[in-house]
C-alpha cells in the first residue's frame, strides 16, 4: 500500500471507484508519503491528517460514488486558499493563526466532487516570489535536488506533487507562480484562463491577473481538476460566465497532432536562454512536428516590456488590496495599540515580510498624485499591447509555445539578494497573466548539464484550454516519461 | 535618484508601514533600481492606446439584490484579535 503515491490520479480515483483501496487507505498512503519526505522537503505549513483520515473512514462508510469524480482522492491547497477550520496563512506571519469561516469557491468544487483536502502547500508571502524563499515559515526544497528551489511562488504545492504527497494540488498564477514551480519540479501545471476559475476565497495579490489552476502528475489528471474547478460563480464579479466544455473528452485524440499549427514566437527562443533548457525544449517541439504539428514563426515584439508592465500593476493591485491587514478584524495584532494609527502601523509592519514590504511601497508609489500616469496608467496601456500580440499571433496559429524560464531550478539562496534579478526569471510566464489567455507548463526532459526537469509551454487563445490540454497529452504520450525524482 | 531614504521612509508612512533607517537605506536602493528598469516604458508611444485595467471583456455581471444571511456575528467575530463578542474592539478613537 506505501507504493500509492506512484500513481496518478487517475489511476487512484479508477482503484477507488473500483473498490479496490479504500479512501482511508489512499489517505493513509499520502500520509506515510508526507512522513516519510516532508522532514527534508517542507513543502506543507498544514497537515489535516486527524480530520482526513475521519473524513475517508465516513466515506468508505458509504462505499465509492461514481457521481463523484475524485471521490476520495487526497488533494493538498495551497494556502492562498481559504479552507474553512484549517489554517490559511499565505506564507505570512500576518495570517499565521487566521482560520477562515468559508472555504474558496474551488475548495467547495473540490469537496462536493470527493476529493479529501489533506494539507495546505508552503508558498512565497502572499503568492509574491518565484522560488518559495519569501515564505515566513520555511523554504520548500526541490525533490530533484534539495540544494535547488521548487519554484515559486506555489512551490509547495509544486514539490508535494513531484514527491508524491498527494494527487493533485491547487496552486495559483499571477506571474508564472503555476507554470514556473512545475516546470522546476517535472510536473503539469495550468494557468487557466482568467476568469474560468473562482477568485473567491483566493486571498487577493493581483486581482486582474491572479488565478487558481491544477498542479498535477500527467495532463489528464489536469483535466480532470480543471473539469472539477472550472465555472461561473456569481459572487466573482470577474468570474466568466461561459460554459464550460468536456476537458475530458479533448484527451486521448489519436495521438496525432495533424493539422495543428504550432506558433514559436522569436522573443521566446533567442538570447538569455540556457543551452540546456533551449535543447529539451526544441527536441519537444520536433517531437511535435514529426506528430503532424506544422511550425508558424510568430512575434510577440513588447515582450521586452513585459516584466516592467506586469510589476507596475500587479504592485499597485498588491498595495491596494494588502491595505485589508490592518490588525483589526483578522490577522496580527501588535502588543502597541496606544492609537488606531499605531496599531495599524505596528501590526502591519511586524506581520508582513521585506518582500512584501517592497512591494506595498512601490505599488503605493506608482499609484501616488503625481506618479499615476506616469507608471500605473502606462503600464496599463502596455498591457494591451502585449494582450493584442498574443492576439495577433493566434490569428496566424492554434497554440504557441517558448520555454517556461530561461534555466531550470536555481540554487537556494542564489537570486535573493537581488530582488530585480528575481524579477527577471519570470520573462517567459509573466506576459500570459496580462493577456489573461491559458497556458500550460508540460516537463518534455532533463537538462542535460543539470539533470534538472526542463518545462515546455503552451498557451492558447482565450477559453481554449481543452486546445491546451489535447495537445499536450498528445506531447506527453509520446515523451520518454520523467524518471521518478531522486527524493522517491 | 528617484528614491532617498527620506522618500522611502514617506511612501512607508503613506502605506501604513514602519521601516527602520537601515531598511529604508536598502530598499530606497532597491526600489531605485526597480523603477529605473520600470522607465524602459517610455520607449514606447502609447498616446493612442486606451489602457487595460482587465481583461474580462463581458459587461459587469450583476445578481439580483437579494438578502441573505450565510454567515452568522459568532462566524465573523472568530478571527478578531480583541472582539466583545458583540464588535471588533479597536482602541479608543474620540
Amino acid at each position: 500500500m506505501s507504493q500509492l503515491f506512484h500513481h496518478s490520479l487517475t489511476q487512484i480515483r479508477d482503484l477507488l471507484r473500483a473498490g479496490e483501496i479504500t479512501a482511508r487507505e489512499a489517505t493513509a498512503s499520502c500520509l506515510d508519503r508526507i512522513a516519510a519526505t516532508e522532514p527534508r522537503l517542507d513543502a506543507l505549513l498544514h497537515v489535516a491528517a486527524e480530520e482526513a483520515l475521519a473524513q475517508a473512514k465516513t466515506m468508505d462508510a458509504h462505499g465509492p460514488d461514481a457521481h463523484k469524480p475524485l471521490w476520495g482522492v487526497p488533494v493538498i491547497i495551497k494556502d492562498v486558499l481559504a479552507t474553512v477550520g484549517m489554517p490559511t496563512t499565505c506564507g505570512s506571519k500576518i495570517l499565521e493563526n487566521f482560520v477562515p469561516f468559508y472555504d474558496a469557491d474551488c475548495v467547495t468544487r473540490l469537496k462536493e466532487a470527493g476529493a479529501i483536502i489533506l494539507a495546505k502547500a508552503n508558498m512565497d508571502e502572499f503568492a509574491m516570489g518565484s522560488s518559495t524563499e519569501n515564505s515566513a515559515f520555511k523554504v520548500t526544497k526541490n525533490p530533484w535536488d534539495l540544494a535547488r528551489v521548487p519554484g515559486g511562488s506555489s512551490g509547495g504545492s509544486a514539490a508535494s506533487v513531484a514527491a508524491g504527497q498527494c494527487f493533485a494540488s491547487i496552486g495559483t498564477d499571477t506571474g508564472g507562480s503555476i507554470r514556473q514551480p512545475a516546470s522546476f519540479c517535472g510536473i503539469v501545471g495550468v494557468k487557466p484562463s482568467y476568469g474560468r476559475v473562482s477568485r473567491r476565497g483566493l486571498i487577493a495579490y493581483g486581482s486582474s491577473l491572479d488565478q487558481a489552476g491544477p498542479m498535477t502528475r500527467t495532463v489528464a489528471d489536469a483535466a480532470e481538476i480543471l473539469q472539477v474547478i472550472a465555472g461561473h460563480d456569481p459572487k466573482d464579479s470577474t468570474s466568466v460566465d461561459t460554459p464550460v466544455p468536456d476537458y475530458l473528452e479533448a484527451l486521448n485524440r489519436g495521438g496525432s497532432l495533424n493539422g495543428l499549427r504550432l506558433g514559436m514566437p522569436e522573443q521566446y527562443w533567442g538570447e538569455g536562454l540556457s543551452t540546456e533548457v533551449d535543447a529539451a525544449c526544441r527536441s519537444a517541439v520536433e517531437l511535435a512536428v514529426s506528430l503532424g504539428a506544422q511550425i508558424v514563426p510568430v512575434s510577440l515584439p513588447h515582450t521586452e516590456y513585459a516584466i516592467a508592465t506586469y510589476y507596475i500593476l500587479a504592485m499597485a493591485e498588491a498595495s491596494s488590496n494588502l491595505a485589508r491587514f490592518d490588525g483589526v478584524r483578522y490577522g496580527r495584532r501588535s502588543s502597541q495599540t496606544q492609537d488606531l494609527a499605531t496599531l495599524y502601523t505596528r501590526s502591519r509592519s511586524e506581520g508582513f515580510g521585506e518582500e512584501v514590504m517592497r512591494r506595498i511601497m512601490l505599488g503605493t508609489y506608482v499609484l501616488s498624485a503625481g506618479y499615476y500616469d506616469a507608471y500605473y496608467r502606462k503600464a496599463a496601456q502596455v498591457r494591451r499591447l502585449i494582450r493584442q500580440d498574443f492576439l495577433n499571433a493566434l490569428d496566424k496559429c492554434d497554440l504557441i509555445c517558448g520555454p517556461a524560464c530561461p534555466t531550470t531550478a536555481f540554487a537556494i539562496g542564489e537570486n535573493t539578494a537581488d530582488p530585480l534579478q528575481m524579477y527577471l526569471t519570470d520573462i517567459f510566464t509573466i506576459s500570459l497573466n496580462l493577456s489573461g489567455l491559458p497556458g500550460l507548463s508540460l516537463p518534455v526532459g532533463l537538462g542535460k548539464d543539470t539533470g534538472m526537469p526542463v518545462g515546455l509551454q503552451l498557451f492558447a487563445g482565450n477559453m481554449d484550454e481543452a486546445g491546451l490540454l489535447s495537445a499536450a497529452q498528445t506531447l506527453e504520450t509520446h515523451l520518454p516519461k520523467l524518471p521518478e525524482p531522486p527524493l522517491a | 535618484m528617484k528614491i532617498s531614504p527620506e522618500k522611502a521612509l514617506a511612501i512607508a508612512t503613506l502605506a501604513r508601514l514602519e521601516v527602520s533607517p537601515e531598511l529604508a537605506a536598502s530598499l530606497s536602493a532597491q526600489m531605485d533600481d526597480i523603477l529605473g528598469y520600470m522607465d524602459k516604458l517610455n520607449e514606447l508611444d502609447t498616446a493612442s492606446v486606451e489602457p487595460m485595467y482587465t481583461t474580462v471583456e463581458q459587461p459587469g455581471f450583476l445578481r439580483e439584490d437579494e438578502v441573505a444571511k450565510e454567515f452568522g456575528r459568532a462566524q465573523i467575530l472568530l478571527n478578531a484579535p480583541e472582539s466583545d463578542g458583540e464588535y471588533f474592539i479597536v482602541p479608543r478613537i474620540v
